[in-house]
């Protein structure tokens, strides 16, 4: 009996919609993330991760709604991310139905904030977001740095101390982000996922790069990650959970 | 009409588990409360709970929860959950050691750091993920739920039971630990059955079926 390594489909959403296109075939509306959401869950998803980029005070209470819906009706654990600022902002999406919030730039502006929000609502569901790029030159031994807002402003916090800060100010898990390899579909910073999870007692979720189902392997097998999270792959349909899941289980990873 | 009690003591999120309860029950009236009135008239009750023990403790005593419960389980099925299974025992070694409820004799330890797997991998705390419950006694509540099914943990504490014959259910990380306990009207888990899918679901399916005792 061994804990299985779990796959994460991530949702981006804005005022109640998912914004990275999705293509499922047979779903009627592939902007509705609560179909989305069932559409993963029943596909053998372990988890999911809502994404809210809505920019606007009010949008907030759409995100609220919308996290409430997906929570009624999928029975996997929900992590919602984006937009976590205050105390407030996580009783919200807790009660919601959220289970775990990720908190990304509101702990670079005040890491305490990590440890108040721990203290209230426990460390099992306090996710730290870190969106890493590597700084060191080539030939240098690596190093990476953390940034906000999408990677356009360094902060000068090594992302490895980072990680080892959160995790001692109450982060339950890590979530991790490569910027360099975002969107890029080159597959994850495996280095960069192997320094941190090495570094931390907690677990690490890989992010940032995934283009085909070795990448996946590669973060657990090469990056030391406990779960996987990809977008795209899954949003366009070039690969479902349960094809990941085969994929990954043939290279002997063990997955549920 | 099934009524089923979620007991409130402020800790967590209790909406997901009448959620999941409802998902799965017709004919259902299912409360969140701490209400003593609304527990003595429940034919069920669960008894949920996540975050630090010292603070459930706190509040499961200041609202008078923990002798409720010793009347309750009298006479009606009760279903402990994640720190609510925890709270059941009779000391946590939680936050520097905290006494909790005392229905089953033993105690909560925490996992130890840097634990490694079969193959040397590094193994994390919290226990967190999918993991198999290995069913090691038959029970009502295991009704058409295969065995060695994944359920879904997040913990970084389990109870070690000084009675051997009341698990009925083990999981392994790395060392076997208990994942199920039962005793007579009482039935709990570690793992979160409204995080678990189907056969969460279906636990919650037998728990509105299952009249107490094995």
């Amino acid at each position: 009996m061994t804990l299985a390594k779990r796959i994460i489909p991530c949702l981006d959403c804005e005022n109640g919609r998912v914004v990275k296109g999705v293509k499922f075939v047979d779903i009627r509306d592939a902007g509705d993330p609560v179909e989305i959401s069932k559409r993963y869950c029943d596909q053998g998803a372990d988890e999911i991760t809502f994404l809210d980029i809505t920019a606007s005070h009010e949008g907030r209470q759409t995100t609220i709604d919308t996290v409430r819906d997906i929570a009624g009706q999928v029975f996997i654990p929900l992590t919602v991310g984006g937009g976590i600022r205050t105390l407030q902002d996580i009783r919200d999406m807790l009660n919601a139905g959220a289970d775990k919030v990720a908190i990304n730039t509101s702990a670079v502006k005040n890491p305490d904030f990590v440890r108040e929000a721990a203290d209230k609502f426990g460390s099992q569901c306090i996710v730290v977001a870190i969106d890493a790029k590597k700084v060191s030159a080539e030939g240098e031994p690596n190093k990476w740095e953390i940034f906000t807002h999408g990677g356009r402003n360094p902060t000068g916090l090594d992302a490895v101390e980072w990680a080892k800060k959160m995790v001692a100010n109450g982060a339950g898990e890590i979530l991790l982000t490569s910027m360099d390899r975002d969107g890029t579909k080159d597959g994850f910073d495996l280095a960069l996922n192997r320094a941190i999870s090495e570094a931390v007692s907690v677990p690490l979720i890989a992010s940032g790069g995934v283009g085909n189902l070795q990448h996946l392997v590669d973060g657990i097998t090469e990056g030391k990650a406990d779960a996987v999270l990809a977008a795209s792959i899954f949003h366009f349909g070039e690969y479902s959970i349960p094809e990941a899941k085969e994929y990954m289980a043939g290279k002997g990873i063990v997955v549920r | 009409m099934n009524r089923v009690a979620v007991i409130d003591y402020g800790m967590g999120n209790l909406h997901s588990v009448a959620k999941a309860v409802e998902h799965v029950g017709d004919n259902l009236q299912v409360s969140v409360t701490a209400d003593e009135k609304t527990l003595l008239n429940a034919d069920r009750i669960i008894f949920p709970g996540v975050g630090a023990m010292r603070d459930c403790m706190g509040e499961i005593k200041r609202l008078g929860i923990d002798d409720m419960l010793r009347r309750l389980v009298e006479d009606r099925p009760v279903f402990g959950i994640c720190v609510g299974m925890q709270a059941l025992m009779q000391h946590s070694q939680e936050n520097g050691g905290v006494d909790c409820i005392g229905l089953f004799e033993g105690n909560v330890n925490r996992f130890a750091e840097d634990m490694s797997g079969e193959d040397g991998e590094r193994l994390k705390v919290p226990h967190m993920g999918w993991n198999e419950v290995k069913q090691t006694s038959a029970h009502p509540m295991w009704k058409s739920i295969p065995d060695k099914s994944r359920f879904y943990f997040v913990h970084s504490y389990f109870v070690t039971p000084a009675n051997h014959h009341d698990v009925v259910g083990e999981s392994a990380y790395p060392e076997m630990f208990t994942a199920a306990l039962a005793k007579q009207n009482v039935f709990a888990v570690q793992f979160h059955p409204e995080k678990s899918q189907t056969v969460g679901l279906q636990l919650y399916k037998n728990f509105l079926n299952w009249d107490g005792g094995t």
